[in-house]
């Protein structure tokens, strides 16, 4: 009778625990519309501004630093040259730095990137389908994606050029 | 922990104030009226506590522990009306900064302690969930003994039991099974349950009133869990789109396999010219809106494809989205919800030269994807420089776009022609063109505008919505079954030669005695006396 009473009150609390737990774990830990570090970073494809197709598979091997930005945006347009600087240094230890713009019109990014002289990959996202995927509402946002695909570091905010560095020093690939 | 045998023979768990069979008070220090609550059962919470699990479960089991959680949740729910919601605060402003420049230290503290976004707090959906464990645990811990205690009771009921009845009263009678079988009859009619165990009866009606709270509080927890769904991937879909007139995009929430196109976006007005309408558009003063309709196409993605690459599409459906006709589809609805009139889509300029006024042809821009170089032939062409699709001056009074919508589009443009290999450079906006250096000699004459209106459907998918009714449904059930119907119980026990006339109800004492009064009056029964009554006519 006890050892009833016991399990009863057991499996209704655990029930109660396991559903509550699930349901905070889903909407605090786990946000499924936002890419976190750990996860695979999802797969896309954009065009370049050739309209060449770049897909994130292909490359696997090589330490991946994502960047979101707009011209609008002004802490994005700051680090951009960091980005290009750290490129240029890191390019032939396996770095790509790859800079998905938020659906401007091609021509202001066209400009932006003569005017800076940027030689990194700059991808169109029209109708902000990648951007939605990662979950970014705020710009810059950047991920880092080691050489297995792995998310490793997910930052949303402007970076300083050391940040910049130290973040690509992370991702280089090990071979 | 010993279990608790009456003197009936009826054995009682442990905590239990009044024997569940024959109504025997176990603790009989005081003759006051017997406290009927729960019908005086052993409520479990509060007799085994000896595990962490009896902890938990012996806290959430208190029904002040309840009403705390009631009245907190009621506090922090009227303290997050205090600011505005985040999802109320100016679009573009940061809730990180907004609450405390507007609303100085107390709006800080309020956005730290999570009052802003106040539903999606931790700490309220903690207190929502405590709320619902509590229902459950509180309900459990009553109605199963309760309801065993109903079962079990007697009719024939100990004395003490009776005399502590609020209504209580001792009549003589010349035949008291005649009396009885009279009452008996009397109260059949009045739609009572009759039960008789050697010449005593109880007429008991309306027992399932006593289950009202526990149905009411089934609905709730139903409902509960309704809402809880809304968390699991799936079940609800609240997203919000913009889409351009001709323009395909996807349509958030479905996880990229539906995309919708905007054929054409309608505002229509009440003809001011209608005989039927003139009284009120008049009192309006303004122009009355008649509908708003989005003309929508839905596409289907059929290829596996990933993320990003140019889709492959079929239709599958079209449909007139207006205000309360939503575009239903595989569980998700779109709902008309906004809109934007009159964006600039394309601005067109005619090559003039200053000083003779002759044109050298026109150019047709266009905001979302200006080209870079319009060649007009002959020699004269126009270079977009700049793009500004939303110009303003930023702080150091260069020119800059806010956004990425053209809400203001200037362009800088450089102007070849045949004479000028170098080119002039000149800056046109809306209502402004300017020479930079002021040595032009052609300009680009504004002559025509494009406008294009832009819609903002609500996407809505939500499978918790008739769980939720189910669950709003029961709650009024067991409202209704607690509130409208009443337990009442009348013992007559033949005591020595005395009818002794006992009555309990859960409320509605009046009502009650109104039925005794139908006995009394039509039989030898004297009417018994309601104590409290007594007790109020003293003070």
């Amino acid at each position: 009778m006890k050892n009833r009473r016991f399990l009863t009150r057991l499996v209704v609390l655990l029930s109660i625990t396991v559903a509550l737990g699930y349901t905070f774990y889903t909407t605090f830990a786990d946000q499924k519309d936002i890419v976190s570090v750990g996860e695979v970073a999802p797969n896309f494809v954009l065009k370049d501004m050739e309209g060449n197709e770049v897909e994130l598979h292909d490359l696997r091997g090589k330490g991946v630093f994502l960047n979101f930005w707009a011209t609008v945006c002004p802490p994005c347009v700051y680090e951009m040259p960091y980005m290009e600087n750290n490129f240029q240094k890191y390019k032939d230890q396996g770095i790509e730095v790859i800079a998905v713009n938020f659906d401007e019109q091609p021509i202001r990014i066209e400009r932006f990137v003569e005017r800076l002289n940027l030689t990194f990959p700059i991808l169109l996202d029209p109708g902000l389908q990648v951007s939605q995927l990662y979950g970014v509402r705020e710009l810059p946002a950047t991920f880092l994606i080691d050489e297995d695909g792995i998310v490793i570091e997910r930052r949303v905010g402007a970076l300083s050029e050391q940040m910049v560095e130290d973040y690509v020093q992370r991702i280089v690939p090990s071979q | 922990m010993e279990k608790a045998k009456c003197e009936c023979g009826h054995v009682n768990p442990y905590g239990t104030v009044i024997c569940e069979s024959c109504g025997k008070p176990f603790f009989e220090e005081e003759k006051a009226l017997l406290n009927m609550r729960y019908e005086g059962v052993a409520r479990r919470s509060q007799t085994y506590n000896k595990t962490m699990i009896d902890k938990v479960w012996n806290f959430f089991s208190s029904v002040k522990v309840g009403i705390w959680l009631i009245v907190v949740t009621l506090l922090a729910s009227s303290i997050g009306t205090i600011f505005p919601q985040e999802m109320y605060i100016p679009p573009t402003a940061n809730p990180t900064f907004f609450y405390e420049a507007e609303y100085g230290a107390i709006g800080k503290i309020y956005y730290l302690l999570g009052f802003h976004d106040l539903y999606n707090s931790w700490w309220y959906m903690l207190l929502i969930a405590a709320l619902g464990v509590s229902l459950i645990i509180c309900s459990l811990d009553r109605v199963v003994p309760l309801h065993r205690a109903l079962k079990t009771q007697r009719v024939t009921r100990h004395e003490s039991f009776l005399q502590r009845q609020r209504v209580h009263g001792v009549s003589n009678v010349d035949d008291s099974d005649e009396t009885i079988e009279q009452a008996q009859q009397i109260l059949k009619e009045k739609k009572y349950n009759l039960f008789e165990e050697n010449g005593n009866i109880v007429a008991e009606k309306g027992r399932f009133s006593r289950w009202g709270p526990y149905v009411n509080h089934i609905g709730l927890i139903i409902f509960l869990i309704g809402c809880m769904l809304r968390f699991f991937p799936g079940m609800y879909v609240d997203e919000n789109i913009w889409v351009r007139e001709g323009e395909t995009v996807v349509i958030s929430g479905t996880d990229g396999e539906f995309f919708l196109r905007n054929d054409q976006f309608i505002v229509d007005f009440y003809d001011d010219t209608d005989e039927r309408f003139q009284d009120a558009l008049v009192r309006a003063g303004s122009p009355i809106v008649r509908k708003y309709q989005t003309s929508a196409t839905l596409f289907q993605r059929i290829d596996d494809g990933v993320v990003g690459r140019e889709p492959e599409l079929v239709e599958v459906a079209r449909h007139d989205i207006r205000v309360n006709d939503p575009f239903k589809f595989e569980g998700y609805a779109l709902y008309q919800y906004a809109f934007k009139q009159n964006e600039i889509s394309e601005m067109s300029f005619e090559l003039e030269e200053n000083e003779t006024g002759e044109r050298f042809g026109r150019i047709d821009v266009s905001t979302y994807d200006p080209e870079t170089i319009y060649d007009l032939g002959n020699g004269y062409k126009v270079e977009v420089i700049e793009y500004f699709p939303d110009f303003y001056f930023d702080d150091d009074r260069t020119p800059a776009s806010q956004s990425r919508i053209p809400n203001n589009p200037a362009f800088i443009f450089k102007i070849f022609t045949p004479e000028i290999e170098e080119g002039e450079i000149s800056f046109v906006g809306i209502q402004t063109n300017q020479d930079i250096n002021g040595e032009n000699t052609h300009r680009l004459r504004f002559v025509d505008i494009e406008m294009n209106h832009v819609t903002n459907l609500v996407v809505r998918k939500d499978y918790t919505l008739g769980i939720l009714m189910v669950g709003g449904v029961i709650f009024m059930v067991g409202l209704v079954q607690g509130m409208y119907w009443t337990h009442r119980r009348i013992w007559l026990q033949k005591v020595n030669d005395e009818i002794w006339v006992s009555a309990h109800t859960n409320k509605n004492w009046y009502g009650l005695k109104k039925d005794i009064e139908a006995v009394v009056s039509k039989t030898e029964l004297t009417m018994p006396i309601d104590s409290v009554e007594e007790e109020e006519k003293k003070s």
